[in-house]
């Protein structure tokens, strides 16, 4: 192994890199696109829920549940209405996603039952939004409640039990305002990482194949290794610098807490980085055309960073198959790691597992790049 | 005039039919995709797993833990046996939620006063968080209610005690059981399309252009509109079969329900197609290679993509980017293709995303042939 000849080819690759305007653009624009993309694009809170309501009652008493919903910076009461006909329709035509059906007994059920209930329709084609709008109204209404029980404590002069006799008081660790970008945007780094990546690295060999200067390329003494280290140490700068580049974004500009240390952080990076490398290498030795490896390149990174490495979708809640699939996505642990060094502060020895996991994968995709090119033109 | 488009229609589909590559390419990594979409996209909450550290050993203690064992969403992992353990847990991520049960438990509870039952949840996944912090909270109240009312029933609240509360009671419509699958599966079938068929018009327009074939096309008596019309229609077509195709396997093999109206659908999916082929015919014409249609494409379909509530909600999105996706085709289309399948509803609801999608088709492609004619000049 040369240096010299390693030298040579890196050069050769990086010129060929600042000449080529999809390679700079998939190099410099893709990461800043993708980062600003799913920085804001990508949220789950749920904020001021438009309401409508059908108070059937039209009570001081009804009207004092409805003001904690208007008070409630989850909901906003955008309409009220007076039939079931238009509560319905604006169901159906998305105005509302939420109605609250304050019955027309509703004080009169409180004062004689001690207990009444208001109906809450909400709009589900949205699961996860309708699951975290009823947690909410469900807050709202038992606050209120509560409030009902100590004014009817007062009136008939103790004696009372008290309803809510357990109060929950939680505290949560990590991400302490419950921040869903708090919590996407370190995967949406490893998502950035694995498509610039793979894209780049997928188009080195095939190009030489589209150009033909592949037969220049083998005419020299050149040996796979040195080719694979030559084709790949620009790109691992590139990536670095873009890997640098997304992770300050994430810190400085979304503000997303970081707590664990940089060496942890750029440890696991250049180990993410080399099996991304390698796999988009390994695809441009085996298809020769530019645009068949861009798309497999895409197609291995995209689908399963977005879907199986538990950037948005929580891996423990899929189906143990898929949960099995989820251990050969790389991305899988990258995104693991950088959640944990974010929103937890955790070291090498707490992340051993997944580390491991990478240095095995790097291992084995090193492997098999360094022995991927074959110095034949057939 | 028709003759040529027609002739033009038979080429494609005979190009089509040749290569085998595209044929795969329409069938196997759609339905790939429904699989893995339907599988893995879920936000739902079961089995979180658990730590809990009782320090009161009563029967009361362990009455309210025990319903925590039975319900579903909770997977108790652990049984702590001090505080440190319990942090160890969250720490290594081991438990996702802590449940604490202070020694004056009980003790508090039968003095009549309230009792703090302590949670410690690990906010990393703020969705799962807020979820199971909500379930908790339900059998917490659950639990609650029926000790008031035991106390009630046994004389213990005293002559005035009677049970006082309001609730809610959730009714969640078009999806009773809240299943995430019906969110998902519609919403794959309007991107597969998108993602399919601007790609494949852009493409086979500018592999024409790049193999030279598109001059050899331009010297025949055929006139501009009528190339494009005979480039698109097959796409149109394909289209309509690739939504069928996705469209029914989600439904058979998810079994989630359709009960709109399919002839809704198929005016809403026709609407669509005009945006993504006049999407697919811009690309062509910026673009002088495949690898560069390949590109750009990635650069527009990729937004479209993430700005269309296909997971994430628009109205979570800041402001400035909820009014850009009002550019965005594949936003209506997604109301339109979860409002015919969920809650089977007609024109009356959705004149408006069809009126959007119809007006961002007839933008797109007239700009796109305008733009076409010029490239061939």
């Amino acid at each position: 192994m040369r240096v010299r000849r390693i030298k040579a080819i890196a050069v050769k690759e990086m010129l060929q890199v600042w000449r080529d305007p999809i390679s700079l653009m998939i190099a410099l624009l893709m990461p800043f696109m993708q980062m600003m993309l799913l920085g804001y694009g990508v949220s789950l809170d749920v904020k001021g829920l438009p309401v409508c309501v059908f108070d059937r009652e039209a009570s001081q008493n009804s009207q004092a549940l409805l003001k904690r919903f208007q008070a409630s910076e989850y909901f906003s009461i955008v309409d009220g209405f007076d039939n079931y006909r238009d509560v319905t329709q604006a169901l159906d035509r998305g105005r509302c996603q939420l109605v609250l059906v304050v019955p027309s007994d509703f004080t009169e059920r409180l004062n004689d039952f001690g207990t009444s209930s208001v109906q809450a329709l909400v709009d589900a084609t949205d699961t996860n939004t309708a699951n975290i709008a009823i947690g909410y109204a469900q807050a709202v209404v038992s606050g209120f409640s509560n409030d009902v029980q100590l004014q009817t404590a007062d009136r008939t002069g103790s004696g009372i039990a008290m309803l809510q006799p357990v109060a929950v008081q939680s505290r949560v660790w990590f991400n302490e305002d419950l921040e869903s970008r708090d919590f996407i945007i370190p995967g949406v780094v490893a998502l950035v990482m694995a498509l610039v990546g793979a894209q780049l690295t997928s188009l080195t060999i095939s190009r030489e194949w589209e150009r033909g200067t592949m037969e220049l390329l083998v005419s020299t003494p050149v040996t796979p290794m040195e080719l694979m280290l030559g084709k790949l140490l620009p790109y691992f700068a590139i990536g670095m610098l873009d890997a640098i580049f997304c992770l300050a974004l994430a810190v400085f500009w979304f503000d997303v807490p970081f707590r664990g240390t940089l060496g942890t952080l750029f440890f696991t990076t250049s180990l993410f980085l080399i099996v991304v490398l390698g796999i988009g290498y390994l695809i441009s030795t085996a298809i020769r055309s530019q645009v068949g490896a861009a798309q497999i390149g895409l197609l291995v990174t995209l689908l399963p960073t977005t879907l199986l490495s538990g950037y948005a979708f929580p891996i423990d809640q899929m189906p143990p198959i898929v949960q099995g699939v989820t251990y050969l996505v790389f991305a899988r642990y990258y995104v693991t790691i950088l959640k944990a060094v974010f929103l937890k502060g955790s070291g090498v020895l707490d992340l051993a597992a997944p580390i491991l996991a990478m240095i095995v994968y790097a291992a084995i995709v090193a492997f098999l790049a360094a022995r991927a090119f074959h110095k034949r033109l057939d | 005039m028709f003759d040529r488009i027609l002739q033009m229609l038979i080429k494609e589909f005979l190009e089509l039919k040749r290569d085998k590559w595209a044929r795969f390419r329409l069938i196997v990594p759609p339905l790939i995709q429904m699989l893995v979409f339907g599988y893995a996209a879920t936000f739902e909450v079961y089995h979180v797993p658990t730590v809990v550290l009782d320090r009161d050993h009563t029967e009361e203690s362990r009455e309210l833990i025990s319903r925590f064992t039975f319900s579903d969403r909770f997977h108790i992992v652990r049984i702590a046996q001090s505080d440190a353990e319990v942090e160890q847990a969250i720490d290594r991520s081991e438990a996702a939620l802590a449940i604490v049960v202070h020694a004056d438990f009980t003790q508090l509870l039968r003095q009549g006063q309230a009792a703090p039952l302590q949670v410690i949840v690990d906010g990393t996944n703020s969705n799962t968080a807020l979820l199971s912090l909500g379930y908790l909270g339900e059998i917490v109240a659950q639990y609650s209610q029926d000790y008031t009312a035991d106390l009630i029933r046994r004389g213990i609240a005293g002559p005035n005690g009677k049970l006082v509360q309001v609730t809610v009671e959730p009714r969640p419509w078009y999806n009773a059981d809240l299943n995430g699958k019906w969110f998902f599966v519609p919403g794959v079938v309007g991107s597969l399309t998108l993602v399919l068929v601007v790609s494949l018009t852009a493409s086979a327009i500018v592999r024409e252009r790049e193999v030279g074939t598109l001059e050899q096309i331009m010297v025949t008596p055929i006139r501009p509109v009528e190339y494009i019309l005979g480039k698109t229609v097959p796409f149109f077509l394909i289209g309509l079969v690739e939504v069928a195709l996705v469209a029914l396997f989600g439904t058979l093999w998810f079994q989630v329900p359709f009960v709109g109206n399919p002839l809704i659908l198929l005016l809403g999916t026709c609407l669509f197609l005009l945006s993504s082929l006049g999407l697919g015919l811009l690309i062509s014409t910026l673009a002088k290679t495949q690898q560069q249609a390949f590109a750009a494409n990635f650069f527009v379909v990729n937004p479209l993509f993430t700005l269309s509530g296909f997971s994430f909600p628009i109205t979570s999105m800041p402001e400035p980017l909820q009014w850009l996706t009002y550019l965005n085709p594949l936003r209506y289309f997604l109301v339109v293709i979860r409002a015919t399948f969920l809650k089977g509803v007609g024109l009356d609801a959705l004149w408006p995303d069809m009126l959007g999608m119809a007006l961002l088709g007839t933008g797109l492609l007239t700009i796109s042939i305008l733009r076409f004619r010029k490239s061939l000049d």
